[in-house]
């Protein structure tokens, strides 16, 4: 793992958002190294920050928000350095592209979609508006609309939602971006609908060979997409992880709590865990851990001075107190031991999510 | 299990919405729908968007109006024209949960105004201190606390928000609440402290739900019968053990297979189902919703009836071998 290409590299990054007097720090010190090729996934709750850490990728922060350590290394430049508009000309939209969660804000809904997707291609690729259409009807041939030539004249309005994140999809890809961004594509969409648009970008990928990074609270959906996972709390990661170690094997008491509150891993008539408290304000400094008020295997420490990642494999960092030689031994809740075997039983003949596959 | 000696709560009788009515073709929303929902159980009606699920919600509430059929309530008809009286009866007894708690509560006014306004309206309390009395039960009820009363929704999280949403429905000390996708708006952490909640207060109160959501993970943690409806019919209707088990309908279990699990090694490699309405073979006579096994229920015509028969017949042998080891 350690031997492939590493295509993007987020050093220490921090933003801070001036909200009227006071100041948010958003992003906490986030560093990500992005293989060439993968698909990494960033989980957490809203307002830990998944979004905001990638729109540093983008130049997109709103204008409020400043990044004010750290840098992203691409390409041989710092994107952080990046300032105008015409800095980000051939990076964003070009080689690093974004699909947002809801298609309907996305698309404009008073023009055609074929003009929407040919505007993108003709800016970045400098084609003629033949060449333009000719592969903008190939590519939504490509992400599933049936009857392309004929819908490339309608509008988003006439298209159901699914259709029209596949058109997200389609302009997103249509200029063969490097790294795609996928924030919450699918939230927005109903389960059947979901699940189609997933296999979609992963098909995708496959015949692309872009580099994804899949921003969702869905841990379901981490399990289908991911290579990687790095789970987000408080504006920064605290595991970062292969998917299996993070599913089978997760260290921080955070990445317990998640998981165990699957309602997926549930018994009816008794009660599902869940995490107590809320998520911590950044307007104020984070004294120690920022989940320790809701972790009920918080020591004292936690509260004092904030771990640092601890190395549990090559590819798996998690930071907790708890992985110090010093700390207690404690074993992660009952509800996700023995994970697989479990979801094993449920989805295999006679469990309750078994599915015929034919 | 039979249902025969339970007390029917509310019975939805071969109901049609229709919008749009009188125009050339109006829409048909929701097509002969036909359940009972039973004291003290939790019902569920899963389904995507568009499929109707809200509206039969709406119209149990008199919000939408029927265009066929009626909504039977404690064996009064309470759809169409009635009474005042049985109006405010039925405004009080059914309540709503709404999705967005930011969005269903006044933002001008605080917590005790929010939750109390069910019962001002309805002049449900004897004097001030009354009043007062029931706010503050109705807050703990739901863990939140008297001193939070004269907060304002933006002081609190969204799950705080989405519990003051149920306050507002408990206070009117209803018999049955209509929750619409009472979690999908929360954030994850949040989403099991409510149906924890929600699990808590029918035990105490002997609540019934009707419980509106499109993810069967959550359905299948919470509810006692579930009805899936696809395009405004309903397609399948058992208990909730029984239609995981069993699942009969090809949409049952397209959205059985779309459930996504916690778990790489065994996601990855699945395929989803995939329910296409318009390539079902339409052939035979008209399909309704019948009944495969007590309280099993099926939408199919003779044909496929068979089908399911045959398919249902293979899975109790295949247990019945499994269970002899």
């Amino acid at each position: 793992m350690s031997e492939r290409k590493i295509i993007l590299s987020a050093k220490d990054i921090e933003v801070q958002f001036r909200v009227r007097d006071n100041y948010l720090n958003a992003i906490r010190g986030v560093s990500l190294d992005l293989y060439d090729g993968e698909t990494f996934a960033i989980v957490g709750e809203s307002g830990s920050g998944k979004s905001v850490f990638t729109k540093t990728f983008t130049g997109m922060l709103e204008s409020n928000g400043k990044i004010t350590n750290g840098s992203v290394m691409y390409d041989g430049k710092d994107l952080t350095k990046l300032v105008s508009d015409k800095d980000w000309e051939g990076i964003r939209g070009a080689k690093i592209a974004t699909i947002f969660q809801d298609p309907m804000t996305s698309l404009n809904p008073i023009r055609t979609i074929g003009s929407q997707i040919t505007e993108v291609i003709i800016k970045h690729q400098k084609v003629s508006a033949d060449e333009a259409k000719k592969q903008a009807v190939d590519i939504m041939d490509r992400v599933g609309i049936i009857d392309a030539e004929k819908r490339f004249n309608e509008y988003p309005f006439q298209y159901s939602g699914g259709m029209r994140q596949r058109i997200v999809i389609a302009i997103a890809l249509s200029c063969h971006p490097e790294i795609l961004i996928c924030d919450e594509p699918t939230t927005a969409l109903d389960v059947t609908i979901q699940a189609q648009i997933i296999d979609l970008i992963k098909d995708l990928q496959k015949e692309l060979k872009f580099t994804t990074i899949y921003i969702t609270h869905d841990l379901g959906v981490v399990a289908n997409v991911a290579d990687r996972v790095g789970v987000m709390y408080g504006g920064q990661i605290i595991e970062i992880g292969t998917v299996e170690e993070i599913f089978y094997d997760p260290a921080h008491p955070y990445t317990w709590a998640l998981l165990s509150s699957l309602p997926q891993l549930g018994v009816k008539g008794q009660e599902l865990s869940y995490i107590t408290g809320t998520p911590p304000s950044l307007y104020n400094i984070i004294k120690g851990d920022a989940f320790a008020p809701r972790n009920k295997y918080a020591l004292k420490i936690d509260f004092e001075e904030e771990p640092p990642f601890f190395k549990i494999t090559d590819t798996h960092y998690a930071k907790t107190w708890l992985l110090d030689p010093r700390a207690p031994k404690v074993e992660k809740p009952e509800a996700i031991r023995n994970l697989h075997e479990k979801i094993a039983s449920m989805t295999s003949k006679g469990g309750a999510y078994y599915v015929e596959q034919k | 299990m039979s249902n025969k000696n339970k007390e029917v709560l509310l019975s939805v009788k071969g109901v049609d919405i229709s919008f749009d009515v009188g125009k050339k073709k109006p829409f048909r929303a929701v097509k002969n729908a036909n359940f009972d929902i039973y004291r003290g159980e939790t019902f569920a009606l899963v389904g995507e968007s568009g499929s109707g699920k809200t509206t039969i919600g709406r119209a149990i509430l008199r919000i939408n109006e029927l265009s066929k059929g009626e909504i039977i309530f404690k064996g009064k008809k309470i759809s169409g024209k009635i009474s005042k009286e049985d109006d405010r009866e039925v405004i009080r007894s059914i309540q709503m949960i709404f999705q967005d708690p930011a969005a269903s509560l006044n933002e001008r006014a605080n917590i005790e105004y929010c939750v109390s306004e069910g019962i001002n309206n309805f002049h449900l309390y004897t004097d001030e201190a009354d009043r007062i009395a029931k706010v503050d039960k109705a807050l703990m009820d739901v863990g939140l606390l008297p001193e939070h009363k004269s907060r304002y929704p933006h002081e609190f999280s969204g799950g705080q928000r989405q519990r003051v949403g149920i306050a507002r429905a408990m206070i009117m000390e209803p018999e049955l609440i209509v929750a619409d996708e009472p979690i999908s708006a929360l954030d994850v952490s949040i989403r099991a402290q409510v149906l924890n909640l929600m699990n808590k207060l029918k035990d105490e109160k002997g609540l019934t739900y009707l419980f509106i959501a499109h993810d069967l993970s959550v359905v299948r943690f919470i509810s006692d019968r579930i009805a899936v409806i696809h395009l405004g019919r309903i397609v399948e209707i058992a208990e909730t053990e029984e239609l995981f088990k069993h699942p009969l309908h090809p949409y049952t279990i397209s959205l059985l297979s779309a459930v996504p699990m916690p778990d790489p090694q065994i996601e990855k490699p699945k395929k989803h189902v995939v329910y296409d309405e318009s390539k079902r073979d339409h052939s035979g006579p008209k399909p309704i919703l019948q009944e495969i096994r007590p309280g099993h229920l099926v939408f199919g015509n003779d044909r496929e009836m068979a089908e399911y028969e045959a398919k249902l017949q293979e899975m109790e042998k295949a247990e019945a071998e499994a269970l002899k080891g």
